[in-house]
């Protein structure tokens, strides 16, 4: 088994406005690194503020959550701030660039955040990313002026820029049509194979998650049952 | 901390709304420019108006005036001796208005540590005469080196040399207004009376213009000596003494100390002239309450502009927040996009401040009341300019600090759920 690098324990979360509902009920799994797993499930099934609550973004929820072995529940923002810097990369279904900066500019800027490398390694760095996801020749184009498709994969690229243990992904195919949701899907598949990079995708598209390591399927705030598939199955 | 990073993202806001941002800037530049000018221009003003009588009133003067003396002989009487006395009847007995001692009592007030310096002066009646008609008039004997250094004497010479009444025997220096009516020109003689009846020659060397019409349609100025020879008295007489002090808050202390130690009547400048500090506070109160209501304003369009700049750039605040960048980081990022508007704003400011303050000055401002002023007075000291940057700093920050308290409190799952 690989090294567990998520994991939730008991997860509960209440909403308590304008009546209070229970929308996480007794969460519990792990992720291993490496492993590619989605989650499924209706809308408004609690996949999403699950997410959330992973991505530390959410704090409020009780229950407990590791993300490499460590728990971050309680922990002040500056540390959970850090925690996504370094740990943690994101692809949500709109992008979220700067259509101020370049491509190249928008990938380098959470590596220049993280400080842990000197500007110009960052920049080879981002270089690198946009190379492997094929938008190397839009790197200095600003981000406002590529098309949709090419903006998910410069979002994959800078959620790849610190190399983080997990990509967490919020349908991150949801705003493309067919066939840039499946050039999108390819490298986060590519990624996933070349680089062994975990990824935890929330979706709504069955022929996505088919396509993955595991499938959590959700229903009113539990877990319904892990599809596992052979690791890597697609490498064989 | 890495600061470079968060100095681009907040060049890359200000670029991406630099038209708000100009105009957010040009406030505080605007309203700098007037605290500059309009305070430049006051306190000129303000200087202008006290030098017209400050610069020439001594802060102490020693005098002696006619009247009953305090020692009367009731006083010593063992029979009233417990009783106030009411007796109404007396009268000044001496009308001498000479200084006793005057030259060690000089000498003493040169010693002191407090004196800038000290000015002997002699106060006349005098009677001028214009043909069959005598004009009543002042002669002040005066030692016109002294006067010039210590009251600025000279720059109310309008003709002639404050000199020329010392290197000149017999000569005067007359008010413009006197002048005027007895029609005498520089270089011609007339004649003085004293209230004794002594007739006496002078030769007019110089006109003098105070800028109080009243003040030079009377008086006149000669040297001591001359003065003396006129009034048939003594070297050594002398009826007022004037005192200016290094620091001139201290003159009404300094002159009760004289009164008590020469036996001299004293009076302070704070006394003699208290209506004209009063002015002055209360026109740079107003010029103070003009520029902070300016900055204010101006402190609101910035307020305004960073509220706008949040709103539209929510989703970019999301993702610096979601991909590591705390809260903290946030509020410097909004912070220093507020206090860079203050700082270029107010550098401006203070750079237009100054151009205002020259171009104003450049104006011509003639006025028969202050001859030696040929543009309007403006006061360039930096102690404004000073005030200026901060204030535009401290306003600016005041205006950043809520809006960026709200950015870095914008909570990224709201903003990304919401799409």
């Amino acid at each position: 088994m690989n090294q567990v690098i998520l994991e939730a324990r008991h997860i509960n979360k209440t909403f308590h406005d304008p009546v209070t509902v229970q929308i996480l009920k007794d969460i519990t799994f792990t992720v291993s690194k490496g492993e590619f797993v989605s989650m499924m499930g209706k809308s408004g099934c609690g996949k999403s503020t699950l997410l959330y609550i992973l991505s530390t973004m959410d704090t409020d929820f009780d229950g407990d959550l590791f993300i490499d072995q460590q728990s971050v529940k309680g922990r002040n923002e500056p540390y959970l701030a850090h925690v996504r810097n370094e740990k943690i990369g994101f692809v949500f279904q709109f992008h979220y660039l700067w259509n101020e900066f370049t491509v190249l500019e928008n990938v380098m800027l959470p590596g220049l955040k993280l400080n842990k490398y000197p500007a110009a390694e960052v920049e080879y760095q981002a270089r690198e990313r946009l190379r492997r996801l094929g938008i190397e020749n839009l790197a200095l184009k600003k981000a406002g002026q590529i098309s949709g498709g090419e903006k998910q994969r410069a979002a994959l690229a800078r959620a790849m820029i610190n190399d983080p243990l997990i990509i967490m992904g919020d349908e991150p195919t949801g705003n493309l049509d067919k066939k840039n949701s499946e050039i999108v899907f390819g490298l986060f598949k590519q990624m996933s194979q070349e680089l062994n990079q975990t990824f935890l995708v929330v979706t709504h598209d069955p022929g996505f998650a088919e396509k993955t390591d595991r499938i959590i399927e959700m229903e009113d705030g539990r877990i319904l049952g892990h599809n596992q598939r052979p690791l890597h199955s697609a490498k064989t | 901390m890495n600061y470079t990073l968060i100095i681009r993202i907040a060049v890359s806001l200000l670029l991406a709304r630099w038209k708000q941002t100009l105009v957010a800037a040009i406030g505080v530049m605007f309203s700098i420019t007037m605290f500059i000018a309009l305070l430049g221009f006051m306190n000129g003003l303000n200087d202008l108006l006290d030098g017209l009588i400050l610069n020439r009133t001594a802060h102490v003067r020693l005098y002696s005036e006619t009247k009953v003396s305090e020692e009367q002989p009731i006083n010593n009487s063992s029979e009233f001796k417990a009783m106030h006395n009411f007796v109404r009847s007396i009268k000044p007995n001496n009308s001498r208005q000479e200084i006793y001692n005057s030259q060690a009592i000089l000498k003493a007030l040169q010693e002191d540590d407090r004196v800038l310096g000290v000015a002997p002066k002699i106060s006349a009646p005098l009677f001028f005469a214009a043909g069959t008609i005598e004009i009543t008039g002042v002669i002040n004997g005066i030692d016109p080196d002294a006067e010039s250094r210590l009251f600025h004497f000279d720059d109310y010479i309008t003709a002639g040399n404050s000199a020329n009444i010392r290197t000149v025997s017999n000569s005067i220096i007359l008010g413009k207004a006197l002048a005027d009516k007895l029609m005498a020109g520089i270089g011609d003689l007339i004649y003085v009376a004293t209230p004794q009846g002594e007739r006496f020659g002078l030769k007019v060397v110089g006109y003098f213009q105070s800028g109080i019409q009243d003040f030079d349609k009377a008086q006149s100025y000669s040297s001591l000596s001359t003065t003396q020879k006129i009034l048939g008295k003594g070297n050594h007489y002398i009826t007022d003494i004037q005192v200016k002090l290094k620091d001139l808050e201290l003159a009404p202390a300094v002159a009760g100390e004289y009164h008590r130690l020469f036996q001299t009547d004293t009076e302070d400048i704070q006394t003699a002239n208290a209506q004209f500090e009063t002015g002055s506070f209360v026109r740079t109160l107003i010029s103070y309450a003009v520029g902070i209501t300016l900055l204010i304003v101006a402190g609101f369009g910035i307020y305004n502009i960073l509220n706008m700049m949040i709103y539209e750039k929510m989703d970019s605040i999301a993702i610096l927040k979601a991909t590591g960048f705390s809260g903290a980081d946030v509020n410097r990022i909004f912070i220093l996009i507020a206090l860079s508007i203050g700082v270029s704003g107010g550098l401006s400011g203070i750079l237009f401040g100054f151009l205002a303050s020259a171009g104003i000055d450049q104006i011509p401002f003639n006025t028969p009341a202050l001859p030696t002023i040929t543009t309007y007075p403006v006061n360039y000291d930096l102690v404004y300019y000073a005030i200026g940057l901060s204030f535009s700093l401290i306003t600016t920050y005041l205006a950043g600090l809520f809006p960026a308290a709200k950015a870095s409190r914008i909570d990224p799952v709201v903003i990304i759920r919401g799409k």
